[in-house]
């Protein structure tokens, strides 16, 4: 693996609260190789979404946020405003959930596209700006892209909004392109062709991604690593396929477990189809993480008396060297 | 060459924006008090743009032989106790009303505007100081405020302007700080600086325009109510000052005579009566267009007789 183009270690969020401070994110390592895509899953909560805002500086300020964020050999979290501005949208792109409300209803797409480019001088000029704009629309994917820079978002589908938007994101050509449930408020046909395009745009400009989902479906389907996120800690990474066939902690066994396809995909002859399985409780509040295992509270295993009162280290579980598979337990591999 | 000259089609644009605003104009003329608002409006800055040529005659023509004339053919308002013609200074007063209004308003909006942009989007300290002055504007009753800025200031018509435009500019600040405070959390807000957008870019491309509904509102409110605090001021003899023609001094004027010639205090009286109803009027008819959810019940109404008949062709 080339040197990573993002290497986040010991990112730490905490938010002041009425209840108390509140860890968002509580000591989270990951790196993004060039061309690589890392997906973080987890439930609404667990921060995943936090611990990728906090690196653009896109949190309030009464967020604090420590750690190191390596990016192109600089630290992010250590950059000023200005700074920061200047890696936005041009070494960094953001795509955002929802395109009904990522995009400002009352200037017409075009606007907006040109608005990044002139903004970090990519382009100069009007013209140029718009006929910039118009490739981007072309590249992805937009039928008819010098009419489309005229039109409103309201004119637009959800699957063609989110469309412009990664037009926006992709505008400064940036080295890493965050897509924070991008496809999560998407039908699923739709779904499906920005995922592809997502793919295919990465192939083509080698953009490393980093895809936040609880969809495990489009993690399957894209994503070369995958970190598993809980109470805003990372419970277990590792390579997708490594993960997924050998789920080493409860969590993300439990994950896989609420998932259709993959309870369908083990029903064999002979075999009685496995229950779709839930995990019961919530999440921890972030003001009352427990002071053992994140997930004790909930695990179905508790398989060490260390469990509830250590918070267990992410040990190798498996893997080969530059890309181990990690687990947060005591017990590993053991449980059957 | 040999190819048949095909006809160039015409560049079509669609203007998109302009479309939208035009609907939203077409749905507030589609409204009755709106219509009428609009209509009374436009008479009265014709009126205030072409008074010298409309009034008879200037406004301060003395005729003491023709004093206290009832209205009639030779003067339509009737004259007032010095025989000064009362439709020439009821027209020439227009002009004042509708300038007073239109500054005094202009000063609170920009101020107001600023201030409660800066305080929704930057929150904090900020917001607090902002916020508190605002605060403390507002806890003087409006008139009480203006007359005491006068009194610092002195009477006349520019310090009326001045001190309503102090007077309203906490109003402004507080509906534009609310309207920002929703605006800067929506997603293409965050999504703007993610692309690295500046504070100065997000303020004004992005926040303000999504802010603006209710700042148009208020500014046709505010225009009524600062019409009316110009009389009030002119009333008491502390906005514009004699012989210059104002509704307020023109209704304070005739107040002694009320028995004796109704007329001299009744058609300024009218006069400001018909401006502020236009423009409240005009800012509920805004406020109805401009809100999208009473915006979308307006254009189901306006849509239903269409359908109905419809429906019943195909039965």
């Amino acid at each position: 693996m080339s040197a990573p183009v993002l290497e986040v270690a010991d990112l730490r969020v905490r938010l002041e609260t009425p209840r108390g401070p509140a860890h968002v994110v509580d000591g989270l390592d990951y790196a993004v190789g060039a061309g690589e895509t890392v997906a973080i899953v987890g439930e609404s909560g667990s921060g995943k979404s936090v611990s990728v805002l906090a690196l653009l500086g896109l949190l309030p300020a009464s967020a604090t946020v420590t750690g190191t964020a390596s990016f192109g050999g600089r630290d992010l979290l250590a950059m000023s405003e200005a700074e920061l501005r200047g890696v936005r949208g041009n070494g960094i792109g953001m795509v955002f959930q929802d395109p009904m409300t990522s995009l400002n209803p009352v200037l017409s797409v075009g606007r907006q596209l040109t608005e990044g480019l002139l903004a970090h001088g990519v382009v100069t000029g009007r013209a140029a700006a718009r006929a910039r704009a118009a490739d981007l629309l072309a590249d992805v994917g937009l039928p008819d892209p010098r009419g489309a820079l005229e039109r409103y978002p309201h004119e637009l589908s959800g699957g063609m909004r989110q469309r412009v938007v990664i037009a926006i994101a992709l505008a400064g050509e940036p080295r890493l392109l965050v897509a924070d449930e991008a496809t999560t408020a998407l039908d699923v046909t739709v779904q499906a062709q920005i995922v592809d395009l997502v793919t295919r745009l990465q192939a083509e400009h080698g953009t490393a991604v980093v895809w936040i989902t609880h969809d495990l479906g489009v993690v399957a389907g894209i994503a070369d690593r995958v970190l598993v996120m809980y109470g805003g800690r990372c419970v277990e990474d590792g390579g997708v396929d490594d993960v997924f066939d050998a789920p080493a902690h409860p969590y993300t066994r439990g994950l896989l477990g609420a998932l259709p396809a993959r309870v369908d995909a083990q029903r064999g002859p002979g075999r009685r189809a496995p229950d779709l399985v839930a995990i019961a409780g919530t999440p921890p509040p972030p003001t009352e993480l427990p002071r053992g295992c994140v997930f004790w509270p909930r695990c179905p295993v508790r398989g060490d008396v260390r469990c509830e009162t250590e918070q267990p280290p992410l040990v190798r579980v498996g893997g080969t060297d530059p890309r181990p598979h990690r687990a947060a337990t005591f017990y590993g591999r053991e449980i059957p | 060459m040999s190819a048949p000259a095909r006809p160039a089609a015409p560049p079509v644009r669609v203007r998109p924006e302009r479309g939208r605003w035009r609907a939203t104009l077409r749905l507030l003329l589609s409204s009755p008090p709106s219509l009428f608002a609009v209509l009374v409006l436009l008479a009265v800055v014709v009126v205030a743009l072409f008074d010298e040529q409309i009034a008879p005659t200037g406004f301060n023509e003395v005729d003491v032989s023709d004093r206290l004339q009832p209205p009639g053919a030779g003067h339509w308002f009737g004259t007032d106790d010095l025989g000064r013609d009362v439709l020439s200074r009821v027209v020439l007063g227009a002009k004042v009303s509708l300038q007073v209004g239109t500054v005094a308003v202009g000063f609170s909006l920009v101020v107001g505007v600023l201030a409660g942009l800066l305080a929704g989007f930057y929150g904090r300290w900020i917001d607090a100081v902002l916020m508190r002055l605002m605060d403390v504007l507002f806890a003087f009753p409006a008139i009480l405020l203006a007359i005491a800025v006068i009194a610092v200031l002195g009477p006349g018509t520019t310090n009326a302007m001045i001190a309503i435009g102090i007077t309203y500019t906490p109003v402004f600040a507080r509906v534009t700080r609310a309207a920002v405070l929703g605006v800067r959390e929506q997603v293409f807000v965050r999504a703007s600086r993610s692309v690295g957008a500046s504070d100065a870019r997000l303020l004004l491309r992005h926040v303000l325009p999504n802010a603006l509904p209710p700042i148009i509102v208020q500014t046709s409110v505010s225009l009524a109510f600062a019409v009316l605090a110009e009389a009030a001021l002119s009333f008491v003899g502390l906005g514009t000052q004699p012989p210059a023609p104002s509704w307020g001094r023109m209704l304070s004027e005739g107040r002694g005579y009320i028995d004796l010639a109704w007329w001299i205090a009744v058609f300024p009286g009218l006069a400001i009566v018909v401006l502020v109803l236009a423009f409240n009027l005009l800012g509920d008819g805004l406020r109805d267009v401009l809100d999208p959810q009473q915006r979308s019940a307006l254009e189901a109404a306006r849509h239903r007789p269409g359908r109905r008949r419809r429906a019943e062709v195909r039965r």
